[in-house]
């Protein structure tokens, strides 16, 4: 058993030693990691959890409870590879390691199977998904969510999970996909071709969201093309090690987008944007897709980074309000994405953006470890919240789906009075306000 | 360490504070040094001061070795595990227990962060100068024990100029109070001193009384780009010279700037030999005259450009650029050995020569950057150990290093600490009858030798007749 897991690690995880060799183990990676934070243990740092997966390759341990659990509880958030002066690629070792337990006897696991379920199943294709979250829609909407919580339901499954339903997002009346044609036109002439994707959990559950984007997007003259076909970016499965199904995926996305002609790919959601900046990367050894998915990876921006380029183009209109920013750690930490979207937010008059401490800190969201690390979850979130009161304002705007529900739950569960929006939200009321004059 | 000695470590600290898993085993065999590391037996997270006493007595009899660790960034080895041995964590002792603003002082556990620390005493407009690169992770315990310096250490000194008193387990249980709030005290034997820069070989310290500074108001922060290597070192020089002490002069060799730049992308010149960042700061008027005096300094020593920083937020991005050298030098090659060799001031050119030279005669590359304004730089090996054959070639550059720096009146670390990566080297510097007082210092206060043994130095009580004083003997008797 040890002895397969080893090779497939050395193997698949492993093509080289250096990037296990190149963490020089200074721990100037320890002050930025929130779950070493909790526990103060070294096994629950970056350098720790670095050094385990060297001892497992180089077979000085096996795979056991321990070291499972310390790769789950990691976020992923790759705070500490932006701390990281030795360039050390933290998040795709865990990725791989958690590949490895995936296709161990730990995946097989009641919970890890139905993450894999979940994963394989409902996300990754779009008609399943949408027929579940209709399911979803009428239970929301029809009261039989009161109803079981009236009764109960929820504390009795589980304590933590009548919270966990909570967490959920609310799903969307209609789907984004549903409502786009496959090219919009801008009013005037065309500046720019936009490709955009909707992405999985936006489509279905923040349909607004994806609304917004699109119009700030015409109302700055580009066409936006949202092929049909497209399908989920894939992140969530390479995040929790199913990196089979996330390359597929990969690939017949940059298949579908390829069919179109455009200048950038734009996403709203901080970790599609961060996975599809990757596929280059990811597709690397695919002798028929590496070139392809190279220039996929080029030309995709967050949304933010876009509006940052094209600023000298672009009129605002007052917006009165007091802000703060939440850096998502995928635009944050693995894009590397700060300045552009308080540039852009700094340049709406009328706009006071109050500077959040710890901006920068995991919210605790990081996919589904909310659910599935709900305590360790709530302490991150808890740090969050007092943050944000700190800064008084009244609105918190973020980058990620994910941190958009995480911190709206926080507000209600912290007892903090602000609403949470998407930066796009507010850049549309800048701009319409503008457009009306 | 046998079963009933694990039980009974279990029953003194919980069974919540105590591990001996492999994983965590793995996880507390290294600190920050190179190529260094050691399993240890177990780990503890003790509470309170009586578990910790009870363990020291327990080690004395069971016995096992005690080895205090703090963050786990020492350079030197210090916190790594010796046969035998009992890993005693002290990270969640992070409380700071009082701020005295009447005396200017400040009372803190051992675990406690550096840069917390910083922080939380700038509140009340209070200062602690010591900022050792790694000081938003390091904590004062750590940087007691090695006497830890930091960027500031030229205008502000050394750890061992803040600390009043500390608290800490004797070996064999006891506990030591040394030195208070007095400004003065000469009440016998100044053990207080000598606590720090100990390196954990004589007590664990629980308590640390610190002074602080009123917080400068004002600073300016400027970096000069330099051509040739020799005229930034004659910079320093003239600067010392000219009667100005900068709170910081710090340098950096091209091939740190290029791994420094490759990191943080905040525009640093990857074409210079060398740049220097410098700090001014005080009150009024007088600080704006010293950053005339330092441009004009640099400008007649052909720096080619001096940016000066625009604001606070751009000065604190350059200095934590210049904190992040020696981890962004690993962009370069896996492995790096950083050395803090230190001479006098006026000797600094000489030793980058010597550098230089080393460099050449062993083909091996080196990162060069420091505390230019101490003397004190960390010429860095940037080389793999995976190719025993180089690291063999950078051992020999570096007592090269070591041989050169002596002769100018230096020594072999300036701030890292002894350890176990250059106790081979202590003769040379502490001399024969210096190392062998240190050494009976440590047996009588650790009879048995139990805490941290064969750190410093080696006390080997199997040896028969005379104990190994020369480095070829030292090294035949590590652990
Ligand atoms: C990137 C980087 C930059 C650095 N820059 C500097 C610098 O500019 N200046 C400098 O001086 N150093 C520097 N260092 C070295 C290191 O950070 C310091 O030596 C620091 O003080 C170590 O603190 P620590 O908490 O990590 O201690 P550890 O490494 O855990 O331990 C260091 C020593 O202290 C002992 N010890 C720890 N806690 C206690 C305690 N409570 N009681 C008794 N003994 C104890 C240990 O046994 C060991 O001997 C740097 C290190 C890194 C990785
Ligand atoms: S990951 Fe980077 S910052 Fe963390 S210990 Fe390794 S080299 Fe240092
Ligand atoms: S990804 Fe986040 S949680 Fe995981 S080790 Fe890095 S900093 Fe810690």
């Amino acid at each position: 058993m040890s002895e397969k897991i080893n090779l497939l690690v050395l193997q698949k995880i492993l093509p080289n030693d250096d990037i296990l060799s190149q963490c020089i183990h200074c721990g100037m990676c320890l002050a930025t990691c929130p779950t070493y934070e909790l526990t103060k243990l070294e096994r629950s740092s970056p350098r720790g959890r670095i050094r385990l997966i060297n001892a497992l390759a180089k077979s000085e341990i096996e795979l056991t409870d321990t070291f499972v659990y310390e790769m789950n509880f990691c976020l992923d958030c790759q705070a500490c590879e932006t701390a990281c002066p030795a360039g050390v690629k933290y998040g795709s070792m865990v990725e791989a390691a958690r590949e490895v337990i995936s296709e161990s006897e730990y995946g097989a696991s009641f919970s890890n199977k139905f993450k894999k379920f979940l994963l394989r199943n409902i996300l990754a294709s779009q008609p399943k998904l949408k027929f579940v979250s209709k399911l979803l829609f009428i239970y929301q909407s029809f009261g039989i969510k009161k109803f079981l919580h009236s009764i109960g339901f929820f504390k009795l499954l589980s304590p933590k999970l009548g919270e966990v339903d909570k967490l959920s997002p609310e799903v969307s009346k209609t789907f984004s996909s549903n409502i786009f044609q496959e090219r919009i036109k801008p009013k005037g002439e065309i500046k720019y071709k936009i490709a955009f994707l909707t992405g999985c959990l936006m489509d279905v559950m923040f349909a607004e969201i994806n609304k917004d984007t699109v119009d700030v997007l015409t109302l700055c003259n580009c066409e936006v093309i949202n092929p049909k076909n497209q399908v989920c970016c894939g992140s969530l499965h390479a995040h929790n090690g199913d990196i089979e199904t996330a390359i597929k995926l990969a690939k017949k996305n940059v298949d579908e987008f390829g069919k179109f002609d455009y200048d950038f790919l734009v996403s709203n959601s901080a970790g599609c944007g961060a996975f599809m900046k990757e596929y280059g990367h990811v597709l690397q050894n695919d002798f028929n897709y590496s070139e392809k998915a190279k220039l996929f990876s080029e030309k995709v921006k967050d949304i933010t980074e876009f509006l940052s380029d094209i600023l000298p183009e672009i009129t605002f209109h007052n917006v009165e309000g007091s802000f703060t920013y939440h850096d998502a750690c995928h635009l944050a930490h693995t894009q590397k994405v700060t300045n552009q979207p308080r540039k852009v937010l700094n340049s709406i008059p009328g706009i006071e953006l109050n500077n959040l401490e710890e901006s920068t800190w995991c919210c605790g969201s990081a996919g589904i470890y909310n659910i599935v690390h709900y305590d360790d979850s709530m302490k991150m979130l808890e740090r969050k919240m007092e943050n944000i009161r700190k800064t008084n304002s009244s609105t918190v705007l973020t980058g990620n789906p994910g941190c958009i529900s995480q911190i709206k739950y926080g507000a209600k569960k912290f007892n903090v009075n602000v609403e949470v929006f998407h930066p796009v939200t507010i850049i549309k009321r800048a701009l319409l306000n503008s457009n009306k004059k | 360490m046998d079963n009933a000695a694990k039980e009974k470590i279990k029953a003194i600290v919980g069974n919540k504070n105590f591990t001996d898993s492999q994983e965590d085993r793995i996880c507390y065999s290294y600190d920050g040094t190179a190529v260094l590391h050691h399993l240890p037996e177990a780990i503890v997270f003790p509470e309170t001061d009586e578990q910790i006493s009870k363990i020291m007595k327990l080690a004395n009899e069971a016995p096992f070795n005690v080895v205090p660790r703090g963050a786990g960034t020492g350079l030197s080895g210090g916190s790594i595990p010796v046969e035998n041995s009992l890993v005693v964590v002290m990270t969640r002792w992070n409380r700071i227990l009082e701020i005295d603003t009447k005396n200017l002082t400040v009372t803190v556990e051992p675990g406690v962060t550096t840069a917390n620390l910083q922080s939380e005493v700038e509140k009340y407009g209070l200062f602690y100068p010591p900022d050792p690169g790694s000081l938003t992770v390091c904590t004062i315990g750590g940087n007691v024990a090695n006497n830890s310096g930091g960027l500031r250490g030229l205008k502000y000194g050394v750890t061992k100029n803040y600390v009043l008193g500390t608290e800490l387990i004797l070996p064999n249980g006891d506990l030591l109070k040394t030195g208070g709030k007095n400004v003065k005290d000469v009440a016998g034997y100044n053990l207080k001193d000598f606590i720090v820069g100990s390196e954990g070989t004589i007590g664990i310290i629980t308590k640390i009384l610190l002074k602080l500074i009123p917080l400068p108001t004002e600073s300016i922060t400027l970096l000069a780009y330099f051509d040739k290597l020799t005229d930034s070192a004659q910079a320093v020089s003239d600067i010392i010279s000219a009667h100005i002490v900068p709170c910081m002069m710090e340098f950096l060799d091209n091939t740190t700037i290029n791994c420094v730049e490759d990191y943080t992308h905040i525009g640093l010149p990857k074409n210079s030999e060398a740049i220097l960042l410098i700090e001014v700061d005080g009150k009024g008027s007088a600080v704006q005259e010293d950053a005339e005096t330092v441009k004009n300094i640099m400008k007649k020593n052909r720096a080619s450009f001096i940016r000066v920083a625009a604001s606070i937020s751009e000065a604190n991005i350059l200095k934590t650029a210049r904190r992040s050298a020696f981890s962004a030098l690993a962009r370069k090659r896996p492995t790096t050995i950083l050395e803090d060799a230190t001479v006098p001031r006026s000797e600094l050119p000489a030793m980058i020569e010597k550098v230089t030279e080393a460099a050449r005669k062993f083909d091996v590359t080196f990162g060069d950057f420091g505390h230019a304004g101490d003397g004190n730089l960390h010429p860095t090996c940037l080389t793999d150990e995976r190719d025993k054959n180089e690291l063999d070639r950078a051992h020999k550059a570096f007592d090269f290093i070591f041989n050169e720096a002596i002769k100018l009146g230096g020594t072999i670390t300036g701030e890292h600490g002894t350890g176990l990566a250059k106790k081979h080297f202590l003769e040379m510097v502490a001399g024969i009858p210096g190392v062998e007082m240190m050494k009976k210092i440590k047996s009588a206060i650790d009879e048995n030798n139990i805490l941290n043994p064969g750190k410093i130095f080696t006390i080997s009580p199997k040896c028969e007749g005379s104990l190994p004083f020369k480095r070829e003997q030292i090294k035949d008797f590590h652990l």
